[in-house]
């Protein structure tokens, strides 16, 4: 149901290597270390249109290449945003992107969030750091087709208040009649007004009714796996809880075996999969 | 104007005791209501009150030379603050500051202590809600010890 | 002697001197002609100039954690089994660079490799390695996104099988499944065997292409007898491997058993140099480097081999997920017994043996697969 999208004119097709360059517009800075950028094609090629949840294999041109998924609205591809946080000695070249600064862009890949599935149901997000960045676009199609759905729930974790990212859209969020948002840090200083405590803490206060209630979730390991016992307490079945996940990914075609988490490989059977799928190797370790 | 008892009986913790055990518990308490930015309890004072919130928001604090006051927690209504008021050495060992207008009624812990040695149905009804307070506070903990979010 | 163009499936009997001009034959047509030979005493897989470059009246022996060539039946052609290098090295090369970035005034430019690759004609494939390019065919050919290089390398090639009649000690291909026949995807199949005196081939037809290779040779009608014999040879094969592998439930097996104590064992032992997935016929993975140069102004993408043995393989966020080595081995081991079977619809493992005898410490997965099924049977509780 995924593979590349339209395909663009420009790179020959039976080429899926090959990256498309495209132009950076926009630089914002989220937090000290992760930033979103707006990017264009810069090959004359078609705007790439995607669904929520897929992921792009990015260029830093002489440092390489990593996955990262679209953090933009799929109404709107004429622009492609993407928010990478600086971690290894790509991202680290990618987020000294200026604007006018060209990057490579394969894509887009992967299994999307379950947007269509979970109409007329109540829609729970759950999410933790960086986590949101996947997810802004299942929270974007929500909204814009919200009489499609039932409540919808985000909860929204990071480890202090500087580390959270969006922090305009969640606002604007939360300030809808039709959307709660519950948000919440692991530590902070005394300012800090709202919540502290973990993620999971908030799930007994989202109101869903588990028998009709698809819940995303994206966000470190360790918080998926409590975040959906939580879930499961409140009766939701493991069908209807989808995670998004990660590996190290060197092509995201399913050819390069990096990615694989025991017979499933992140890039195209995931990285969005009901927690049903993967739940025997997600919580053994090692894997 | 809500009497003591009826307010524990819509609280989470007190939630399910019989009328007779609400009644000896709100024996045992009073309404206090803090303005933001006062404090419920400071750290090393002797803890003489266990606190049931039901309106408002409390930011639990532990302070550090290096950081100031740091925020471990907030507790909103429904919640309780002083769940270590079972087990010696009955001092706090951190401190609760009102961050918004916050209602509470606030239980003298000697008089609860002596309630439940006297009735031990009470006694265990409250234990059990007790056991519940830790592990929940304890899943918490963990999650935030791990700091899930680093690197 | 028969000339008309022969039908695919039909056989012909082909005289062993006649070797030379079916290699010349498939140079004509412009293959790179590749195959087994001998250099610096190993046998290796390269570009044959003549049948005087295959490894004629040699043997090989293999054993855990040992190979070597011995002198074998005289003017026997194919009487090697298989060496550390598999025909990967010509389908999934080691590298490959595939594109080049270059930066000019209006920014990057992509440039393609400019040439083709070569159309190989590959001569001895031994029927566990003509399914191990089956099997490699479906990860890299017939998958969600065909790997292009290795579709064009696969499209170009002329495949000439060999069925084996003297399995190695170390083979295990009819627990596999694979051989010693050679089943499908050949061009030409040979059986190597001596009729009244002569070396001869008994030549079976597998594609319209090969039909118009043999159409080319000398050949003659394959009467019953040798075709018989043929089959004798090889049914006789089929139950002289050197070991077995037991395949029944291996795949749920593997799911169940990812706490066995006995990869503990397996573990102490295993060094992760990686050298069982280097020569593996099968394992497929590969990695990519962004290669500048040293003004920055182009840059060369480079594939290149890579096996689940690295720290690096699983690297994530700062750190590896597989970080003990029994994590590796057993990731190894479990996808290509288990996992490939829901990834591709069929086992990675077709039964060449090379593992065994190129672990440096002899790990011979025959074996461990039974230790593990030991293990499991010992540990697990009553029902």
């Amino acid at each position: 149901m995924t593979g590349q999208g339209h395909a663009s004119a420009v790179v020959p097709v039976g080429e899926p290597m090959l990256p498309r360059i495209f132009r950076v517009v926009k630089r914002v800075r989220e937090t000290a270390d992760t930033f979103t950028f707006n990017l264009v094609p810069a090959d004359g090629g078609q705007e790439l249109a995607f669904q929520p949840g897929q992921f792009n294999m990015l260029t830093a041109f002489g440092a390489g290449e990593v996955p990262i998924s679209i953090s933009g609205d799929p109404a709107r591809p004429e622009t492609l945003v993407h928010t990478i946080r600086a971690v290894g000695s790509v991202t680290k070249v990618l987020c000294r992107a200026a604007k006018g600064d060209q990057i490579g862009v394969r894509g887009p890949y992967g299994t999307p969030w379950p947007v269509e599935q979970a109409k007329e149901q109540d829609v729970v997000i759950i999410t933790g750091g960086l986590g949101l960045a996947p997810l802004r676009p299942a929270i974007y199609h929500v909204l814009g087709h919200r009489a499609d759905y039932g409540n919808f729930e985000l909860i929204y974790g990071a480890r202090t208040p500087a580390d959270i990212i969006f922090w305009r859209e969640l606002e604007r969020w939360r300030g809808r009649f039709d959307t709660r948002v519950h948000l919440t840090v692991d530590s902070a200083a005394s300012d800090w007004r709202t919540n502290v405590g973990v993620v999971t803490h908030l799930i007994p206060r989202a109101r869903f009714d588990p028998e009709n209630t698809t819940a995303l979730v994206c966000g470190p390991g360790v918080m998926m796996r409590f975040t959906v016992q939580e879930l499961r307490n409140r009766g939701l079945p493991l069908e209807r809880i989808f995670v998004s996940l990660e590996r190290n990914m060197k092509c995201g075609l399913g050819l390069c075996g990096h990615c694989q988490l025991g017979p499933v490989f992140v890039c195209k059977d995931g990285p969005v999969f009901p927690y049903s799928r993967v739940r025997d190797w997600f919580e053994k370790r090692e894997i | 104007m809500q009497s003591i008892a009826a307010v524990l009986a819509e609280h989470p913790f007190m939630k399910g005791l019989t009328p007779r055990q609400l009644e000896v518990v709100a024996a045992c308490g009073e309404k206090v209501h803090f303005k933001p930015g006062q404090f419920l309890c400071r750290d090393e004072e002797e803890v003489l009150r266990f606190y049931l919130v039901y309106q408002g928001r409390v930011a639990v604090e532990i302070f550090s030379h290096r950081r100031g006051a740091v925020t471990i927690r907030t507790l909103v209504e429904g919640e309780e603050l002083g769940w270590l008021w079972f087990d010696k050495p009955y001092h706090w060992h951190l401190d609760a500051r009102a961050v918004e207008l916050t209602r509470t009624v606030a239980l003298d812990v000697n008089c609860l202590r002596q309630a439940c040695e006297a009735d031990h149905d009470l006694g265990y009804e409250i234990l059990k809600r007790y056991g519940h307070s830790l592990a929940v506070r304890f899943r918490i903990l963990k999650l935030q010890l791990v700091d899930m979010y680093g690197g | 002697m028969v000339s008309e163009q022969p039908e695919v499936g039909s056989r012909a009997v082909v005289a062993a001197e006649d070797l030379q001009r079916l290699l010349d034959i498939l140079k004509d047509r412009g293959y790179t002609v590749v195959g087994p030979a001998v250099r610096d005493g190993d046998l290796v897989l390269e570009e044959l100039d003549g049948a005087g470059d295959l490894p004629r009246g040699l043997k090989d022996e293999a054993a855990p954690g040992a190979y070597r060539l011995t002198p074998g039946e005289e003017g026997r052609f194919f009487g090697i089994r298989v060496g550390q290098e598999s025909w990967k090295k010509f389908f999934l090369p080691p590298t490959l660079d595939i594109m080049e970035a270059r930066r000019e005034a209006g920014g990057w430019r992509l440039v393609l490799p400019g040439q083709a690759p070569p159309r190989f004609a590959c001569v001895g494939v031994r029927a566990c390695d003509l399914a191990a390019i089956g099997v490699q065919d479906r990860t890299l050919r017939h998958g969600l996104h065909p790997d292009a290089d290795y579709a064009a390398r696969r499209e170009g090639a002329f495949l000439v099988a060999v069925h084996c009649t003297d399995p190695g000690r170390t083979c295990f291909c009819a627990s596999m499944g694979t051989g010693p026949q050679a089943v499908g995807g050949f061009d030409l199949a040979l059986t190597e065997l001596r009729q009244g005196g002569r070396q001869v081939f008994l030549v079976e037809v597998g594609s319209a292409a090969g039909a118009e290779v043999l159409a080319a040779l000398p050949h003659q009608a394959a009467d019953g007898s040798v075709v018989e014999e043929a089959a004798a040879l090889i049914a006789r094969a089929a139950a002289d491997m050197g070991r077995t592998l037991e395949t029944s439930g291996l795949k749920d097996f593997f799911y169940a058993n990812y706490q066995n104590p006995h990869w503990e064992q397996v573990a102490g032992r295993c060094l992760s140099c990686g050298n069982c997935a280097l020569v593996c016929p099968t394992c497929f993975c590969h990695s990519f480097e962004d290669v500048p140069d040293l003004s920055g102004d182009a840059v060369v993408r480079r594939r290149r081999q890579d096996v689940c043995f690295t720290l690096d393989h699983s690297y994530l966020h700062g750190g590896s997920i597989r970080v003990s080595p029994l994590s590796r081995y057993r990731q190894w081991l479990t996808h290509k017994l288990a996992a490939w079977q829901d990834q591709f619809g069929c086992s990675g493992c077709v039964g060449c043996g090379r593992c065994i005898a190129w672990c440096p410490v002899g790990i011979d997965l025959t074996r461990e697969v039974a230790a593990l099924r030991e293990s499991d049977a010992e540990t697990s509780p009553n029902p």
